[in-house]
């Protein structure tokens, strides 16, 4: 039997007894088992790489090779649980996670009521539904594996069965239940890659109309510590718009995964009503667990992504913090003794970035249904540098990028994403999307975004002698974009009624903003009343109340708010006049 | 009952290559002796030929030839028990003081494991340090890992102490466990006369790794001080504290030992795994749902060169939650403590504290935010310039500074005189600056009393 010939950290030498090992094939390492990937194979020796620690182990200790790659296990069961980046569901595991523990993916015991759609004489194939079950509130749909066809031979009647019960077998023998283990390295085929057309609504006013993502999109969120990365990473797992939310938690704080765990079971989804925990599958990899476990947390995610996908629903992966990853594979490639590239990470590290990114899509499943996989990906720069290496190589394969800034931070403007530097290619192929919900939409978004570009630049002088240095005119343009900042672009993602705001209320907003700048340069063209009176109007600070106060539900109320400021403004404009 | 070996291959620094003997660990612990003298070590590599021990001691004037090898079986441990307690350690948790041995029942492996995230509770509770820009504006929660940036020739050491004298979570069972990581044999002296001599000492354990000990102690001692703090909060319901001073010591000695390995550097030469060594570290902090202790953090580094992006305090940050930053302007403006309010941040705090606290906390934030912008603005366009609201503004900074910051070194505030402090403070600024606060909060606390309100605003 294959037994081990070198230790050093993560990385172990193996040295083999004419077993034929394939790379990334699943091993188990040592008496105690630990569960172990290959990475590196030559004729009678093989690498391979421990994803738990390896401290203790002796050399001689007996190496189990499985056979089969690295697989994740998928079915009834995934939502709503929270587990380590081997699939290890931590809820069944004790206060410290031992090594060596073995512990099945789903709940087996649990029974779910089963109703078939393909019968038995039926030529089935790969990806084509066989039938579905109930999971929380979701269809949970059963689709034959990808490269499996062939003729129904027995097909479970409707009733309940536990996950590893037979469901359907056919004429080659192939059997199956309701778990399917897939390679996690292996992305899931599908029949057409669609272009992103639909808006991924998060609810966050500056990122669906600034700088949107689309379904099947990428976005990366770089950003230092303290700049509110992982509280936008979770305000996106709260109200985006996708089916099922997939929140990988990637060498991060093991106190913010318990946060999320104490607090989605609470949270409400706006538009079903569900808890928001029966959406969401967590993947928790925080930093003080095996580093190794690190690269595979986010490719569990991408696994369990596909699978929902392919059922036709819209799946949105947030990973927080992608630099995480990247510098595991710095450790483990530095452990093989790898020539390094860049800051010691190896030079296959962009590559591998793609290939993540690369999984997000909008597509045609085999089962002929549409469905998405949208990343976001947080980045964590070291020292805030947006030009360290993965920084940069995840923004080359990107399309949205939302740059978080220290300054913004520190003033408490939250999110604090830089609008200026931040930038999303989605926003042109998502005008017809907006324009759908008002014909208005893209003029208003121009509009805004000169109005910021023209700030930036006065921004310049009033930091140097003050706002009371600028002319009237420029002083108008400054006070209209601290509007637009304060009201339009700051959320509060812990208050109730602003925490979310759909695209109609989104749009309600940016249109009044947009008559106030109207009715200002009137008031100041026509009768030159100063800005200071115009900006300190009890109007304004009830349009700057309102975010806090008319609920998505209630938008007439806009209305109204938006008639009172005209009436307001011209009153003003005739008291002056007169 | 073990087997000594003696001979080795060749030793360069304090890296020792050894025979490779069967039965021999990965981690394991060896004790390597030579003429009258023995080391600790580790094994660090393990292959069929060659077996890489790296050592923990002074290793001059060792040669290959008759030194003995004996490997124990086992990881690094240490006793831990209550009696523990008012007693110094050094890195291998053996007692220095002159009380004798420990009697312990349990041994534990230092290197602890991973807490289970799905187990953990999220801290909700505060604790008291006494210090106003920590209660008042950072509030520290138990469980949470809280670190304070320092710098070099600032009043740190003055800070660490009388948090560690002061700190209170409210309840009877507490501990505080001080590990002093590579510091220099003064202050050391400081620490042991300040702290162990103070009325908390039957609750206080030191753990102390002088400068010139091989820098692999300290990284020993750091895990040491943290084993025995788990088993005090989470075996014997105790509410502990550690405080580990001085991390960036600690990474140094991380990089030092790294290089002799010969490892492939990253940033300014500290190894690519800093990351998740130092979250080894800071992660063994939290509070478990069925457990009834806790155990809370605070690491304290002094950033090289006042630089806060360095890799220590940067790599720091994205672990722990939040920060407490000292400022050498405030500490030459003879402000004690120097933390400078706009950069500190405890991510946790509004979950421990209520609602009025918290907008009380916001509203000084931005008070003091607009006053350093009208500081800045004063200082380029003159004093005489700026408009009468940021006048008020600079008078507001300047007492803040010196009535809230600041206070006194052995002054244990109450929460309830810091809470007031900063509304009478606040009580300088015309009511409609204050748009943090609610109008309840302004007829209650600025505007309701009324005499104190007409003095200071005269």
């Amino acid at each position: 039997m294959a037994y081990v010939s070198y230790i050093c950290g993560p990385v172990v030498e193996v040295a083999l007894e004419g077993e034929s090992v394939k790379l990334y094939e699943l091993a188990y390492v040592g008496d105690a088992a630990l569960v172990a990937e290959v990475v590196e194979v030559s004729k009678n020796r093989a690498v391979l790489q421990i994803y738990e620690n390896s401290e203790g182990m002796r050399l001689k200790e007996p190496v189990r090779f499985s056979g089969e790659m690295f697989c994740a296990y998928l079915g009834p069961g995934l939502l709503g649980t929270v587990f380590d980046g081997i699939q290890r569901p931590l809820e069944k595991i004790g206060d410290k996670i031992e090594k060596g523990t073995a512990v099945y993916s789903l709940d087996t015991k649990t029974s779910y009521r089963f109703i078939p759609s393909v019968s038995v004489g039926q030529m089935v194939k790969e990806g084509e539904f066989i039938g579905e079950v109930m999971e929380y509130g979701l269809v949970h749909r059963l689709t034959l594996p990808p490269g499996v066809e062939g003729e129904a031979v027995y097909v479970a009647s409707e009733g309940e069965y536990a996950i590893l019960e037979e469901i359907l077998r056919i004429d080659n023998g192939f059997s199956m239940t309701m778990v399917q283990k897939m390679p996690l390295r292996a992305p899931r085929p599908f029949v057409t890659r669609e272009s992103p057309k639909e808006l991924l609504v998060t609810g966050q006013r500056i990122i669906d109309f600034l700088f949107p993502i689309a379904k099947g999109g990428t976005a990366s969120i770089p950003g230092g510590f303290g700049t509110g990365k992982t509280i936008l990473q979770q305000t996106l797992a709260k109200w985006s718009d996708a089916d099922v939310i997939i929140y990988v938690g990637c060498g991060e704080r093991g106190n913010e995964m318990t946060e999320v765990l104490e607090e989605f079971p609470e949270l409400n989804d706006p538009r079903s009503g569900k808890k928001l925990i029966e959406r969401t599958v967590l993947i928790a990899n925080t930093s003080d667990m095996p580093v190794s476990a690190r690269g595979a947390s986010i490719l569990l995610g991408l696994a369990i992504a596909e699978y929902y996908r392919d059922m036709g629903y819209h799946v949105a992966l947030m990973a927080d913090s992608t630099s995480r990853w990247a510098e595991a594979m710095r450790e483990i490639s530095g452990r093989l003794n790898e020539l390094p590239a860049e800051e010691g990470f190896p030079a296959y590290l962009a590559s591998n970035i793609a290939a993540i990114y690369e999984r997000a899509a909008m597509v045609g499943t085999l089962g002929g249904k549409i469905g998405s996989v949208t990343i976001v990906g947080a980045v964590s720069p070291p020292g805030g540098d947006l030009s360290e290496p993965v920084t940069r190589n995840t923004r080359r394969y990107t399309n949205a990028f939302w740059a978080l800034d220290r300054g913004l931070a520190s003033a408490r403007f939250f999110p604090a994403i830089n609008y200026s530097q931040s930038y999303s290619a989605y926003a042109e192929m998502l005008k017809e999307w907006w324009i759908e919900i008002d014909e208005k939409a893209i003029e208003l978004r121009e509009w805004m975004l000169e109005l910021l570009q023209e700030d930036s630049s006065l921004q310049k002088i009033v930091k140097l002698l003050g706002s009371e240095a600028l002319p009237e005119e420029q002083k108008l343009t400054v006070e209209v974009a601290s509007l637009i900042k304060e009201v339009f672009l700051q959320q509060n993602a812990f208050d109730p009624v602003d925490a979310y705001s759909s695209p109609q209320r989104v749009l309600k907003m940016a249109a009044i903003i947009k008559t106030v700048h109207h009715l200002w340069t009137r008031c100041h063209k026509e009768e030159k009343i100063p800005v200071d009176v115009l900006k300190s109007q009890p109007v304004i600070t009830e349009f700057a109340r309102s975010k806090y106060e008319i609920t998505n539900e209630e938008l007439g109320r806009y209305d109204e708010l938006h008639e009172k400021i005209v009436k307001n403004y011209e009153n003003l404009i005739q008291e002056y006049g007169g | 009952m073990f087997i000594e070996y003696k001979g080795a291959l060749s030793i360069k620094g304090n890296l020792l290559f050894f025979e490779t003997v069967a039965g021999v660990g990965y981690g394991e612990k060896v004790v390597v002796k030579y003429g009258g003298r023995e080391i600790y070590g580790r094994v660090a590599a393990l292959g069929e030929k060659v077996t890489l021990i790296e050592m923990l001691g002074e290793t001059h004037g060792i040669g290959v030839d008759d030194l003995q090898v004996r490997f124990s079986g086992e990881p690094f441990k240490i006793a831990v028990d209550e009696s523990m307690l008012g007693r110094a350690f050094d890195a291998f948790g053996e007692p220095v003081d002159a009380i004798g041995p420990i009697i312990a029942k349990k041994r534990v492996d230092i290197a602890g494991s991973a807490y289970n995230p799905a187990r953990r509770l999220h801290p909700k509770e505060a604790v008291n340090t006494g210090i106003s820009a920590i209660d008042g504006l950072n509030t520290l929660l138990k469980g949470q890992k809280l670190p304070i940036f320092a710098l070099s020739g600032v009043s740190t050491d003055e800070l660490v102490a009388q948090i560690v004298r002061q700190i209170k979570s409210g309840t009877e069972k507490s501990a505080v466990l001080f590990a002093a990581i590579g510091i220099k044999h003064e202050n050391a002296e400081y620490f042991l006369k300040n702290i162990m001599a103070s009325g908390q000492r039957h609750k206080t354990a030191l753990f102390l790794n002088r400068a010139d000990e091989p820098s692999v102690n300290s990284l020993l001692l750091a895990r040491s001080a943290l084993t025995l703090a788990e088993y005090l909060a989470f075996e014997k319901e105790y509410d502990v504290v550690v405080v580990l001073y001085d991390m960036a010591n600690y990474c140094d000695a991380l990089r030092e030992v790294s290089a002799k390995r010969e490892e492939i550097p990253s940033r300014k030469g500290y190894p690519g795994y800093m990351y998740s060594d130092l979250a080894s570290i800071y992660e063994r902090a939290g509070i478990f749902k069925e457990k009834k202790g806790s155990l809370t953090q605070i690491p304290v580094l002094t950033m090289p060169d006042d630089d806060i992006t360095h890799p220590i305090p940067d790599l720091t940050g994205y672990i722990t939650e939040g920060q407490i930053v000292l400022d050498r302007g405030l500490h030459q403006a003879g402000i004690y403590p120097p933390v400078n309010i706009l950069p500190s941040l405890s991510r946790l705090m509004n979950k421990g504290i209520s609602k009025v606290h918290q907008r009380e906390a916001n509203q000084l934030y931005a008070a003091y935010a607009k006053a350093k912008r009208a500081q800045m603005l004063a200082s380029i366009v003159g004093e005489e310039e700026i408009s009468e609201i940021d006048k008020s503004y600079l008078k507001f900074a300047k007492v803040f500074e010196r009535e809230f910051v600041s206070q006194g070194n052995y002054e244990n505030r109450s929460l309830e005189h810091t809470l007031e402090t900063g509304w009478r403070l606040l009580r300088m600024l015309p009511d409609s600056e204050l748009t943090r606060l609610k109008p309840e909060d302004i007829e209650e606390f600025i505007d309701g009393s009324e005499e104190q309100n007409g003095a200071s605003r005269a």
